[in-house]
């Protein structure tokens, strides 16, 4: 079985930069554009792993994590925070709602999948 | 998707953003305590800074972030809004504006006002914060930041350097699970530091019937060598540790202190030696009650692409639309001929051919009309460029200016929008440099001391309006025709009207203003812009009224590709001309025609007189001078006034398909395209404005060109 990924984020070219990564490293790809498609993509794809970025219209990243952990969607999925934001108290608070990680913008395609090989339980 | 193709669609995206960025920052002015506003402008910039640092984009990237680092300040509210601070973020978006097309044109940016922008930008951000800032700027890609928790960084074996023994007592709490962790991760990042050992401490696991896969059971003592600090240590556990009881405890005397490989050193520290790091943690690991990630139902959902933009469209190569407009063209020519051959066969009316052929009839139509709809773009885009245009205007000249557009959404065909961009952006610089008055003029007059630039779009009768429009002193006419006489460009006896006057600004080499400013006075004159209106089927035409203002209307074709036009006769020729510039249609009246001189004939309209073209002349059609009889089309031309065209009848009003001659024949004075009618042959189309200027006898205003300074106004 392929897993799946979600990743959630506005920007188009990095919608499509995750994509060629991942759907090359043979992860099946799922993405949303902003933090209320990301839920509901949640419900219908049933990720393994969701990658999600802090700054997005309608609900942002906290909204997505806080939703996935708290809300009626409630998984234990590992959540990855892709974001270009680096402070403290940003990230204090994605993990303070139940974020699993953290990922700076931009990303080095072959440690992101790495990453999702290992949270995934396919270590390579 | 190749890399190259992502990078277009970057610069796509980035177009879409800084026009949300422009759209955004003008809602700001409204009203700057939206803060949704103020957060979708935030987002724009952030989202180029985002993909930009994805393609290595330094310079774009600092910019951003230090644009995107003053607007977060005003997002939390640490910074209130000024004009002064409005008009930084307008340049800062031009500026960003300017990086990214530079970025993707791999030319050099504007770097004198990148510089002057990122010090005013820096000033907001206060001293300390600043130079933070531009530290981390410095290597905004180093991707310093790695994967904290999950880090599977390099780091280089501690060869050589103290190495120091960690003992960890892990204890996780259901909560590290349910937040989707797995300590084999956290191990294996420890791993990286420095050989580790872990054991489980199983005696909390319960009996099987009473397993609680939610719940934590196993805790985890581990202990690593490593030469790293132990800051180090708690960065790999920064996301857990909260959500377990954690303790590291170091022992101070350094274990071992040698150059050779660590392997050996945790061998002679006695501790188990694992044939490889991995190893270490994982079996351990595998007997870990981890609660299985939720239940995966494997749904046999297909992929989804992109599910849900913003707005959904479909970007189709240009080449396939225009095929598709050629065709469709063809389309109405068949239809027409059809239509013709049906007329012919003068069926009985029970035939009910007649109505299924007007369905037909109607059916093209709106396929044409839908097809011309995909090229039609609004012209918002346009409108938000002159607000860069404004600025920068305003910026040289000292002026204040506001721009309002009206109408933005306003579709016009690509095309036209593409070769407007010229003569608009000349017509808005002129409207700021030559239409407003100084702020302080302004105020003696009782103005508002910022001027205001109005541009507005419109669709009336088939056609669309451009009207720029400036309340500035409107023209100086005395000074212009002083100029144009100075100039040779008209007879200094010539008593010509407002409407003429204003008109000699289109002359070729025509300039207003006394000293040539480094601004509008670039050697591009109104005429240039009349001429690529023209060249797009328009005209530009003025009114002024002093004091008040001056508006430039610029009136076009919906389309380039069909237009309404009567089918006229012209000494035995069928010839088509456009309806939009008929002004009326008139059957003279014997009575009304006078004759001028040798050769010149007006007609009295409503007690003005009003030159008379006959067209079969003009074309070399006919050499002989028509008789009274036939049709007199009004139409009003550029620089010329009203003048009547005479025609020998007009047979039919239609729709027809404009096929260039030029590509296909070559240039005919007065003509300017040609159509296939009904019948299946080929009509000329005529082009009034040039038509008029073929008139031999001298009684018109000067035309456009050359320049005849001894022309008289009639």
């Amino acid at each position: 079985m392929t897993t799946k990924v979600l990743a959630i984020d506005d920007s188009r070219t990095i919608r499509n930069l995750l994509r060629v990564s991942l759907e090359g490293a043979g992860f099946e790809y799922h993405s949303a554009c902003d933090g209320v498609e990301g839920v509901e993509q949640f419900a219908e794809v049933e990720p393994d792993v969701v990658i999600t970025d802090i700054n997005m219209p309608n609900m942002d990243g906290f909204g997505v994590i806080d939703n996935l952990r708290s809300g009626p969607n409630r998984t234990t999925v590992p959540i990855i925070v892709l974001t270009t934001e680096s402070g403290p108290d940003l990230k204090a608070r994605a993990r303070e709602a139940g974020a699993t990680g953290w990922i700076v913008k931009p990303f080095d395609d072959a440690s992101l999948v790495s990453v999702l090989r290992r949270l995934t339980g396919h270590v390579v | 998707m190749s890399n190259s193709s992502i990078r277009d669609t970057f610069f796509e995206e980035c177009e879409e953003l800084l026009e949300a960025l422009v759209e955004g920052l003008a809602a700001m002015e409204e009203n700057a305590s939206d803060m949704e506003v103020v957060n979708a402008v935030f987002r724009a910039v952030h989202s180029i800074k985002g993909g930009a640092g994805a393609f290595a984009l330094d310079r774009l990237v600092n910019f951003a972030h230090t644009f995107e680092t003053v607007m977060d300040k005003v997002r939390s509210k640490q910074l209130a809004v000024n004009e002064e601070l409005m008009l930084l973020f307008h340049r800062s978006g031009d500026q960003l504006a300017d990086l990214v097309e530079a970025a993707r044109d791999e030319r050099e940016p504007n770097a004198e006002s990148e510089a002057a922008i990122l010090k005013e930008l820096s000033a907001y951000l206060g001293d300390v914060e600043s130079e933070e800032e531009i530290a981390f700027d410095a290597a905004p890609l180093a991707f310093d930041a790695a994967p904290l928790a999950l880090d599977i960084g390099e780091h280089d074996p501690p060869t050589g350097t103290e190495l120091r023994r960690f003992d960890i007592r892990f204890c996780p709490t259901p909560a590290l699970y349910a937040n989707g962790h797995e300590p084999l991760l956290l191990f294996d990042a420890l791993a990286e530091l420095g050989p580790l050992s872990v054991t489980a401490d199983l005696s909390r696991l319960p009996e099987f019937d009473r397993f609680d896969p939610e719940d934590a059971v196993i805790n985890w003592r581990l202990t690593l060598l490593t030469s790293e600090d132990e800051t180090v240590l708690h960065e790999v556990f920064e996301f857990v540790d909260a959500l377990c009881d954690l303790e590291i405890a170091v022992s101070d005397e350094p274990v071992v202190a040698v150059d050779e490989p660590p392997l050996d050193s945790r061998a002679s520290q006695g501790l188990p030696a694992p044939t490889d790091r991995a190893a270490l943690a994982e079996p351990k690991a595998q007997e870990d009650t981890t609660p299985p990630p939720s239940a995966k139902t494997a749904t046999a959902s297909a992929p989804r692409d992109e599910p849900r933009g913003p707005r959904p469209t479909l970007r189709v190569d240009l080449d396939r639309v225009d095929r598709l407009i050629n065709t469709v063209g063809e389309l109405i020519i068949n239809q027409a001929m059809i239509s013709q051959r049906i007329e012919e066969l003068e069926l009985p009316a029970v035939a009910h051919l007649t109505n299924e052929l007007e369905a037909y009839k109607l059916l093209a139509r709106d396929i044409q009309e839908g097809v011309m709809a995909i090229r039609a773009q609004p012209v918002k885009p346009l409108f938000q460029r002159m607000s860069r245009i404004v600025r920068e205007a305003a910026e040289v000249t000292g002026k204040k200016v506001k721009l309002v557009t009206v109408g933005d959404s306003t579709e016009v065909d690509k095309t036209v929008i593409e070769r407007l961009a010229d003569p608009l952006t000349h017509m808005v610089r002129n409207a700021v440099d030559h239409g407003l008055e100084r702020p302080e003029k302004r105020a003696e007059l009782g103005k508002d001391t910022t001027g205001a630039i109005r541009l507005s779009a419109s669709h009336r009768s088939g056609s669309v309006f451009i009207e720029i429009a400036d309340d500035g002193a409107g023209l100086n006419r005395a000074r212009i025709l002083e100029k144009a006489i100075e100039k040779g460009l008209v007879s200094p006896e010539a008593e010509l009207s407002e409407q003429e006057v204003d008109n000699l600004l289109f002359l070729p080499g025509f300039s207003t203003a006394a000293e040539v400013s480094n601004l509008s006075g670039r050697g591009v004159g109104m005429d240039v812009v009349k001429n690529a209106v023209a060249a797009l089927g328009g005209r530009v035409s003025i009114t002024s009224s002093p004091g008040a203002g001056t508006t430039f209307t610029i009136v076009l074709p919906l389309t380039l590709a069909v237009m309404d036009g009567f089918v006229i006769s012209i000494a035995d020729q069928t010839m088509v001309i456009p309806i939009a510039s008929i002004i009326e249609t008139i059957r003279p009246n014997p009575r009304d025609l006078h004759c001028i001189g040798t050769d010149g004939e007006v007609i009295s309209v409503r007690g003005a007189y009003v030159p008379i073209v006959d067209v079969a002349r003009n074309l070399g059609l006919s050499s002989e001078r028509a008789d009274s009889s036939g049709v007199l089309l009004l139409v009003s031309t550029e620089g010329q006034g009203l003048t009547a065209l005479r025609v020998g009848a007009i047979h039919d009003q239609r729709q027809v398909v404009i096929k260039s001659l030029e590509s296909n024949y070559g240039a005919i004075a007065g003509v300017s395209a040609a159509t296939i009618l009904g019948d299946g042959k080929i009509a000329l189309i005529l082009d009034p404005d040039e038509l008029v200027k073929l008139t031999p006898a001298a009684i018109f205003l000067p035309p456009a060109s050359p320049p005849r300074p001894e022309l008289r106004h009639a």
